[in-house]
């Protein structure tokens, strides 16, 4: 492994391209570590955001007026203001207005950490294109098959559930595979509060030792690498969920 | 026709380059009639904002003497220590006087400018409660920083402790208030000139021994060997005369021993 890494450090020598995140142990640990913590905010966001927009769907069709205009304010609220804003509002805004909790320094502490902040604000941002992306599902579903369950004797609830959301997710999910390509993307704005993911740590190593293009190539090779590897898996459950016959 | 245009406007810019890469700086310094500095304005009293959103402070002072001595008119360009560089290297500013310590690797990216007009070392700024008086005491804990500061990662591996790190200088400060670290790990200058506002006299203090002194350099883009004389010339200068100590006590910072000891150097040369 050591001769490995001398063929890295003979590299920077020969030709000035300086890779610190392979030969050099403590960037290498902090650019792991940066891809893992990428990876987790990725998968817990995009949990939350699609459960959120399940539940916002479900909400917007709601007989109540003002269940159905809190949806409309949530989604107007986080769809139509840049997610950076969001982080930023919520990590230095909100994040002063909350209780703290006394650390073992007896310094008052927020009882939220920048990793949180970072993974509500993210989900909440991505939920509100898919409470719209859901609701474009919803809408394609022939009036005709939610009547027929009702008369089957199915509550709005069961009929959500078992008929017009199997049917829904399946219309709108290339529009909801954008998103969530989308969403893996929008996690690097999770630097701004400091959230060690991978282009907080590449933009350290850079400032460390100034090799601003290898980082930049680094990083736009990790991300094909990911957001790539999110597309196969979404692809794979496309093709899973194919009903035959219906043209979904 | 409309491609004709571009056809024209491609052939102009391939003759503009060439031409471009012979001339060096102070040659377009002269031409264009603007002297292009960039300067910290997060960073008081070496370079901030006054009221009315001019940057002014110890190095805008330095940058107007430059323009001065070429004769030509001064603009400041706020940069951050994560951008200083990229900046002169794609020449967006001719020359950088921002708080710059002076590193190897950096020397590899710009041209230094020696002597070295200033010196610093490292220091946090902790909120009262924490009572240390050795580094190795701060194993562990969580530090505000600022994104592109060198010794980050040297207090990191060094102390143990978790840097969480912020563009400028602004942000970890709020971050500090909130609670979100204990203590802001930065230049010992700009923590010593914070403990002298009202907002942060109270509550917090700087109980740790300076670590890790660093000059600072003035910098250039590289190759511009011309420009780089000059400057150096005009740095002997300053010390020879104490137009940084002149500076300083200007800007209320207590003359540093680097700049006492420079001056003493060349007072006599």
């Amino acid at each position: 492994m050591e001769g490995f890494y001398d063929w890295f450090r003979w590299l920077y020598d020969a030709t000035g391209i300086n890779l610190t995140i392979i030969y050099d142990a403590f960037d290498r640990k902090r650019m792991i570590s940066g891809f893992w913590m990428t990876v987790r905010l990725c998968l817990i966001c995009i949990a939350l955001s699609v459960a959120i927009g399940v539940v916002g769907a479900w909400l917007q069709g709601s007989r109540l007026k003002w269940t159905r205009r809190g949806v409309q304010t949530f989604i107007a609220l986080f769809r139509d203001t840049p997610p950076l804003v969001q982080i930023y509002f919520f990590y230095f805004g909100l994040g002063a207005l909350l209780p703290r909790v006394e650390n073992a320094y007896g310094i008052p502490e927020p009882v939220l950490t920048n990793v949180q902040w970072a993974v509500l604000s993210l989900s909440l941002f991505a939920g509100a294109f898919n409470v719209e992306i859901f609701r474009s599902g919803i809408e394609a579903v022939p009036k005709a098959t939610v009547e027929a369950a009702e008369a089957l004797g199915y509550s709005r609830l069961r009929a959500y559930i078992h008929v017009v959301l199997p049917l829904a997710f399946r219309i709108c999910l290339p529009a909801l595979n954008n998103n969530i390509v989308n969403l893996v993307k929008t996690t690097t704005l999770a630097y701004a509060i400091a959230v060690p993911e991978m282009l907080y740590v590449a933009k350290q190593i850079w400032s460390d030792a100034t090799n601003v293009p290898e980082m930049m190539v680094f990083l736009l090779l990790a991300y094909v690498f990911l957001v790539g590897w999110v597309v196969w898996v979404m692809g794979r459950i496309e093709r899973a969920l194919k009903v035959p016959g219906i043209g979904l | 026709m409309r491609r004709s245009i571009l056809a024209i406007s491609m052939l102009a810019a391939a003759a503009a380059l060439p031409g471009a890469a012979a001339a060096d700086v102070l040659d377009r310094i002269k031409e264009r009639g603007t002297l292009v500095v960039g300067v910290k304005t997060d960073y008081k009293p070496f370079g901030f904002r006054d009221p009315s959103g001019a940057i002014i402070g110890i190095e805008p002072d330095m940058a107007a003497e430059v323009a001065k001595k070429l004769g030509v008119k001064l603009e400041l360009v706020s940069v951050v220590s994560a951008n200083r560089m990229e900046f002169l290297k794609q020449g967006k500013i001719d020359l950088m006087i921002a708080t710059m310590s002076d590193k190897p690797e950096r020397r590899k990216v710009v041209q230094v400018i020696e002597p070295l007009y200033y010196s610093d070392a490292v220091n946090v700024l902790l909120s009262d409660k924490v009572k240390v008086t050795k580094w190795e005491q701060l194993k562990g804990a969580k530090l505000c920083g600022t994104t592109g500061a060198f010794y980050n990662k040297d207090v990191a591996s060094q102390y143990g402790t978790d840097i969480i790190s912020f563009d400028g200088s602004e942000k970890p400060l709020i971050a500090l208030k909130q609670g979100n670290c204990i203590g802001y790990l930065y230049d010992q200058t700009f923590i010593a000139g914070k403990l002298l506002d009202d907002e942060w006299k109270q509550g917090y203090h700087m109980p740790l021994p300076g670590i890790m002194e660093t000059p600072w350099a003035i910098a250039v883009a590289p190759g511009e060997d011309r420009f780089a004389k000059m400057l150096s010339d005009m740095t002997k200068a300053w010390m020879k005369s104490g137009q940084i100590i002149a500076l300083e006590k200007k800007w209320g910072v207590k003359p540093t021993d680097y700049s006492e000891r420079m001056h003493k150097e060349y007072k006599g040369s």
